[in-house]
């Protein structure tokens, strides 16, 4: 077990290597030129060649690389273009908001999902059945945007439940978390209710009902715990995906996640930060798999890692 | 290593003190509250993060007024206008050969460290920005000051056209004579910085300032809030009204907006949301709320004067007749007024006797025809694809289908548009809008050199037309020799000239001048001009109050 996890750690650096490098070299190969952007519109040509310079962005792209990998080693991210501030610290300054939108939005989507999935599973065909199936298709194709602006509307103008954005307590949390869960909760209880569907035909489950169980024991006993499978794995990649910012939802709610950071790095190509993010978001989503893959065997004794 | 062992009696005396402690936290919920509750709290919505606020790097619309409140400059402007007025500086003179000015310091101004400012600080704080080493955006505008280019290229240890001459007296010489000198003075750039706290802070300095301004920095969480708290030392009796102003970063304008109509917001600072503009204006109770002003900008789409076949003025002029300007004043909601010139009407030099290109197709078709192109061509628009710019350019590319141009739309990121502009034949048309763009002071020749001169005929650049007419560089030498105070009504006569001459070259289609919309709280006070002051935007924090207070 521990020499698993130790192999998958080990490639997992490879891994942020590789976007590290892709990820270089995309911004490299950008029509834009940070030293402009931070110039401005009365910056002479000399001021513009200085500023390149200093920020090391008239060397080639092997020997800007490799200096960022040299900085990297040291933990050093560097500093952003525009706010001047260690990349390192901005992370930090998201990274508990981003945390904390990341665990409602999962809850509120296994909490809108799971039931749902498995209601339809249970009633399929029947009218619960379609009901959910139209609910999760609305709550997947709704835009964020407008989902959130509507809560916001409704439960924090209209009727103050709820503060009008921001970030600070659980409060402010609910109603982002909740736009997230209306999204995230459709896949989920697709996915449910077809894993649902596939074990309920299996074997073991008819003969729990032949043993003469209830059914809300086959269900939830029998039928659950197997179907539950490939959900985690869902939340796994979902950890991945929230942690590394969820722009649209972060905006409307006035949330200071990782998300809006990335979102204002990449419009005036504050490459650090983007680098930053990068790196942040995809150690999320290779911890978040990592995790996923480990709660398997808990699930399901046959699964065992050598 | 081991607790070392106390005295019954001082375990005793700390459990109390301890209690004690306890007891005054569990009371500090209950008092905190009041503490601020007397104080006058401005609360600002921003969308975006608050950049650096170091003067010598900040150059965003947003952190420029923010900056303007935390640091001063040498001169300054009366509040709401744009006169020019000594602010650190007590006077100044100007040689007779208009290159030589000196100014006498104010004394007993204080950094909000506590020490004096001194002739030696504005020496430091100018070589600072001139060092390449800063990475100062606003490095060319002191380029002129003798002896800064040596300076730069690291040849010259000191800048020798600044020279300090007693404790309060410094005198700045220039290698030839700019009117627009006193305007760089009280530019951001130059708002003094005192060294040793550079020196200390150094990368960090831009997070924590400190300067002589009215406000000074309280607390900076980073994506969520700025705060700012009233400078009790300021030099200004009487300034600022406000005790404190809270920055909140990272609003949605469209929440922002509910939220200033709840009472929980004061100013918003990325403007009236689009969507809403109409509801707001058409609403008696909303619309007391707006302030309204004109503002030092241009929006303009630039024709590239070297790319076939737009290199033939008379193309050129054909394009400036075949914009129907009013109707894209109509998408923004009137938000603006039609341009026919290069400079704003609040600029000195604008000329509102002239008339501009009349909006006439069947000249424009004329045009084309004497210049060879009966039928028309094709050729491509650069424009920004945030709104309301991707309309605009399409508003822009049926007027000009009209007269036969077949225009391919670019609407592409901000840096990658300002790339094409800057790329010699990289763009043939670019529409200006949503470049983050303001003016840098106000003084006519603020729009040639940057982004019509010759001196700035190069890659990277933004003179976007790549327009150079020798002839009108000359004249615009000339006006900036006219330094004296008495020339100010000929200096002006001359840039209608310069300008008009411009206009004949056609480089641009000027297309409307936007004006201002400030929304704020009905509990913010002070005269209507400082929520739409040309230099401060959204509002000059220093000199707006809540009434009541």
């Amino acid at each position: 077990m521990s020499a698993y996890v130790l192999r998958r750690l080990t490639q997992s650096v490879f891994i942020l290597l590789g976007v590290t490098l892709v990820t270089f070299v995309l911004l490299f190969a950008l029509p834009a030129d940070p030293a402009r952007m931070i110039a401005g519109r009365s910056a002479t040509v000399e001021t513009v060649t200085r500023i390149r310079a200093e920020l090391g962005l008239d060397q080639p792209l092997f020997v800007q690389y490799g200096r960022y990998l040299g900085r990297l080693a040291h933990g050093d991210l560097g500093r952003s273009y525009a706010q001047k501030v260690e990349v390192g610290e901005l992370l930090r300054s998201r990274l508990a908001a981003t945390f904390w939108l990341m665990l409602g939005g999962i809850f509120f989507e296994l909490l809108i999902g799971l039931p749902a999935g498995m209601l339809a599973a249970v009633g399929r065909r029947g009218r619960v059945d379609r009901s959910v199936m139209i609910g999760a298709f609305l709550g997947v194709s709704a835009p964020q945007f407008v989902v959130g602006l509507l809560l916001l509307y409704v439960l924090a103008y209209k009727w103050p439940v709820f503060p009008l954005g921001g970030y600070g307590s659980l409060a402010h949390l609910i109603l982002p978390a909740v736009t997230l869960g209306i999204a995230g909760g459709g896949w989920y209880a697709r996915m449910m209710r077809s894993a649902m569907l596939d074990v309920i035909h299996q074997d073991y489950v008819r003969t729990a009902r032949a043993k003469g169980a209830s059914e809300t024991r086959v269900v939830v006993k029998h039928a659950l715990r197997n179907a539950l499978l490939p959900v985690v794995s869902m939340i796994g990649l979902d950890f991945g995906t929230f942690m590394g910012g969820v722009v649209i939802v972060e905006s409307v709610f006035s949330w200071p996640g990782i998300g809006q950071l990335a979102w204002q790095a990449i419009q005036i190509v504050d490459i650090p930060v983007i680098m930053g993010v990068v790196l942040v978001s995809a150690m999320a989503i290779l911890f978040g798999n990592l995790i996923a893959d480990l709660v398997y065997p808990l699930l399901d004794p046959k699964i065992r890692y050598g | 290593m081991a607790e070392p062992e106390h005295p019954r009696e001082v375990r005793q005396l700390r459990s109390r003190w301890l209690i004690l402690v306890m007891v005054l936290a569990l009371l500090a919920p209950l008092v905190a509250p009041t503490w601020g509750q007397g104080r006058a709290t401005m609360i600002v919505t921003f969308k975006d993060d608050v950049s650096t606020l170091d003067p010598a790097i900040g150059y965003d619309w947003q952190n420029w007024s923010i900056i303007k409140s935390i640091s001063d400059g040498l001169m300054d402007y009366e509040p709401a206008t744009t006169t020019l007025t000594p602010h650190l500086a007590e006077s100044y003179t100007v040689s007779a050969d208009g290159r030589t000015y000196t100014f006498k310091l104010r004394r007993g101004v204080r950094f909000h460290n506590g020490r004096e400012v001194v002739a030696a600080d504005v020496k430091y704080t100018l070589e600072r920005v001139l060092n390449p080493k800063t990475q100062s955006p606003g490095a060319g505008f002191f380029g002129g000051i003798k002896g800064a280019a040596a300076f730069s290229e690291g040849k010259a240890k000191e800048v020798t056209g600044i020279r300090v001459g007693d404790k309060y007296t410094v005198s700045i010489t220039l290698d030839k004579p700019n009117a627009a000198f006193l305007h760089t003075m009280a530019l951001n750039f130059s708002h003094v910085v005192p060294k040793e706290e550079v020196a200390k802070l150094g990368a960090d300095f831009g997070h924590k300032p400190v300067g002589t301004g009215a406000f000074r920095v309280k607390e900076w969480v980073l994506g969520q809030r700025l705060v700012l708290e009233r400078n009790p030392s300021y030099f200004l009796r009487g300034r600022p009204y406000l005790d404190q102003i809270v920055f909140q970063v990272g609003v949605e304008p469209n929440v922002a907006f509910l939220r200033l109509q709840r009472g929980e917001v004061d100013i918003l600072g990325d403007g009236i949301p689009s969507a809403d503009f109409v509801k707001v204006m058409g609403n008696s109770k909303l619309n007391k709320l707006v302030a309204v002003g004109d503002q030092l900008q241009t929006g303009y789409i630039t024709i590239n004067t070297q790319v076939e076949p737009l290199n033939d003025v008379r193309i050129r002029r054909a394009l400036n007749m075949a914009i129907d300007k009013s109707r894209i004043v109509r998408l923004i909601n009137n938000r603006a007024t039609p341009a026919n010139q290069v400079l704003p009407p609040l600029m000195p030099g604008y000329d509102k006797d002239y008339q501009g290109y009349p909006f006439d197709r069947e000249q424009a078709k004329k045009l084309l025809a004497e210049a060879g192109y009966p039928s028309g061509f094709r050729t491509t628009l650069y424009a920004n694809n945030t709104d309301p710019n991707p309309r605009i350019a399409q508003a822009i590319q049926q007027d000009l289908a009209a007269i036969g141009v077949r225009v391919d739309l670019k609407t592409l990121a901000q840096s990658t548009v300002i790339e094409a502009g800057g790329t010699k034949g990289g763009a043939p048309l670019l529409w200006s809008g949503g470049m983050a763009w303001i003016a840098d002071y106000p003084d006519p020749n603020n729009f040639y050199w940057p982004i019509l001169s010759c001196a700035a005929l190069a890659p990277g650049t933004w003179n976007w037309s790549w327009y150079c007419n020798r002839d009108v560089e000359k004249l615009v030498e000339q006006a900036d020799a006219m330094v004296q105070p008495t020339q100010a009504a000929a200096r002006a006569a001359k840039f209608r000239e310069i300008y008009r001459k411009v206009m004949d070259d056609a480089p641009w289609i000027p297309i409307f001048n936007e004006r201002r919309y400030t929304m704020h709280s009905a509990r913010m006070g002070g005269l209507p001009g400082l929520f739409v002051d040309p230099i401060h935007i959204p509002v000059h924090y220093d000199e707006v109050r809540i009434l009541g207070r």
